[in-house]
């Protein structure tokens, strides 16, 4: 019995969203990331874990070009979303990023009203010309974070005014609502309380069925709690990844087993 | 309290109940096949029950990866870390229930053409009790229902006086008639494995106890083993 039987799984898994093919990260002339191949597919959660400085966000950061805002970086290898390789001439990156969402490790409203928060990306992309519209974007996607109904009457009240776990949901709806298809989340949850970390990981579980969620984080409980596949980031090396129950039950890899048996160091 | 921020854990947890109970009627089935395939002299039926046993230790090695895995990822705790472990003791008990049903079905097949000893008035009534014993303590289990599971480590003294019986009764006979020494171990060996099953009960009833309050303590402390 395998644990894909279990889970009802297939070993193969959805669609491959995104292929990462030998790629090399550098900064400068330090190589941060070193061979890394892996398939993320789609409707799954992809979870990336390893120690502090190991790579995994800077990997997170290849999936939307999200590297090229720093200076001195340089790639090697292939990054294809969908078939196609997102580092070659003539991308757009402006829409790369709309089909890339990223939510970031501390929550960072823009210190404007609830409603212009989730309604800038749908103004700066010109998507919806309609302010009739852009409400029920805005609604529809505070409804998919579970917002709506703390906010639905102070809409025009600053974001600010959220507690973070609340401000957290609502960086969540301000990438649904210019409709992407993968979301990146760089430690979503290190600010937070459980409470507010069990929220996003339920929204994680309910937004995977519409999207594809890679989450890069150093609690390895959620790890194992939110996510179908699990890699583990070692000295910028992709060192194992496999069905996150594998990972965290029978782990093919001693440096696997002691990271996630506390035994490192 | 199912509470919707462990959704993930109720529902995980939900379908190796499901697959718990699936092994509770595989179990009662192989007890009640085993015994009438000892009261017919069916030796086909017994076979059955001798290869449906693959079944029932398919399920238990499935319900113990999936508990595995639902420990290692959704780090159950309190009474959702008792239940899942609870699960992982109880499916070993059903298992060895299980081979206990198959120890009968093979004392069958020992038995051949051999006329039956003497009728199986207590044996019956063991089996109908062992199944019953099963039945509620299962039902304990789901209900958490601790008053319910102590029950059952009293109803396995009235399951142990039955063996007791028979027992005396199968050790006389072979006392006055040495020619009837095989016929009567092969009916004590069943009677062994019906007795045996009610011990795996207890145990269970044990399990639901501790889900329940955590503690861990013995049901039934018999006052001679046999």
């Amino acid at each position: 019995m395998t644990w894909c039987k279990i889970l009802g799984m297939k070993s193969s898994g959805n669609h491959a969203k995104v292929e990462v093919r030998d790629l090399d990260f550098y900064y400068g002339h330090f190589k941060a990331l070193s061979d890394i191949s892996l398939t993320i597919r789609q409707n799954e959660i992809t979870a990336l874990i390893g120690p502090s400085g190991c790579g995994k966000s800077t990997f997170l950061r290849c999936i939307n070009r999200m590297n090229d805002t720093i200076s001195g970086t340089r790639i090697v290898g292939e990054v294809l979303i969908d078939g196609k390789d997102i580092y070659q001439d003539g991308i757009d990156l402006a829409d790369l990023r709309r089909r890339v969402g990223m939510v970031f490790q501390k929550p960072n409203p823009f210190p404007q009203s609830i409603f212009d928060n989730v309604a800038f990306g749908p103004r700066v992309l010109g998507q919806v010309n309609n302010r009739r519209r852009l409400k029920e974007v805005v609604e529809e996607s505070l409804k998919a974070v579970a917002l709506i109904d703390q906010v639905r009457d102070s809409l025009d009240e600053s974001a600010l005014n959220l507690s973070l776990g609340e401000q957290q949901r609502l960086c969540l709806a301000r990438v649904l609502a210019v409709r992407p298809e993968i979301i990146l989340m760089d430690e979503p949850c290190s600010a937070l309380d459980p409470i507010d970390t069990l929220r996003i990981e339920e929204l994680m579980l309910r937004l995977k069925n519409d999207y594809t969620i890679v989450i890069v984080t150093h609690n390895m409980q959620q790890a194992a709690r939110v996510s179908d596949r699990t890699g583990l980031f070692w000295l910028g090396e992709l060192v194992e990844f496999d069905i996150t129950n594998n990972i965290f039950t029978r782990p093919q890899e001693q440096r696997t087993e002691d990271y996630i048996s506390g035994r490192v160091g | 309290m199912n509470s919707g921020l462990r959704a993930p854990f109720d529902r995980e947890f939900a379908i190796i109940q499901d697959d718990l109970l699936k092994m509770h009627q595989l179990i009662d089935e192989a007890v009640a096949r085993s015994y009438a395939s000892l009261a017919g002299r069916d030796p086909e039926l017994a076979r059955q029950v001798i290869d449906d046993d693959e079944i029932i230790n398919q399920l238990r090695f499935k319900i113990e990866e999936a508990s595995l895995a639902l420990i290692a990822t959704q780090q159950p705790t309190a009474t959702d870390l008792r239940k899942v472990i609870a699960i992982m003791h109880i499916v070993v008990e059903l298992e060895r229930m299980g081979d206990h049903a198959t120890g009968i079905a093979t004392t069958v097949l020992l038995m051949g053409d051999e006329p039956s000893l003497k009728p199986l008035v207590d044996l019956s009534k063991m089996v109908e009790l062992g199944r019953e014993m099963l039945d509620d303590s299962i039902q304990a289990l789901i209900n958490q229902d601790t008053e319910r599971a102590k029950k059952i480590a009293a109803r396995d003294d009235e399951m142990d006086k039955y063996y007791r019986a028979i027992f005396d009764e199968l050790v006389d006979i072979m006392a006055r008639q040495p020619d009837a020494a095989p016929r009567a171990t092969y009916l004590l060996w069943c009677a062994h494995n019906v007795e045996r099953i009610g011990d795996r009960v207890t145990n269970i009833a044990e399990r639901v106890v501790f889900v329940s309050t955590g503690d861990m303590q013995e049901l039934n402390i018999k006052e001679q083993q046999i």
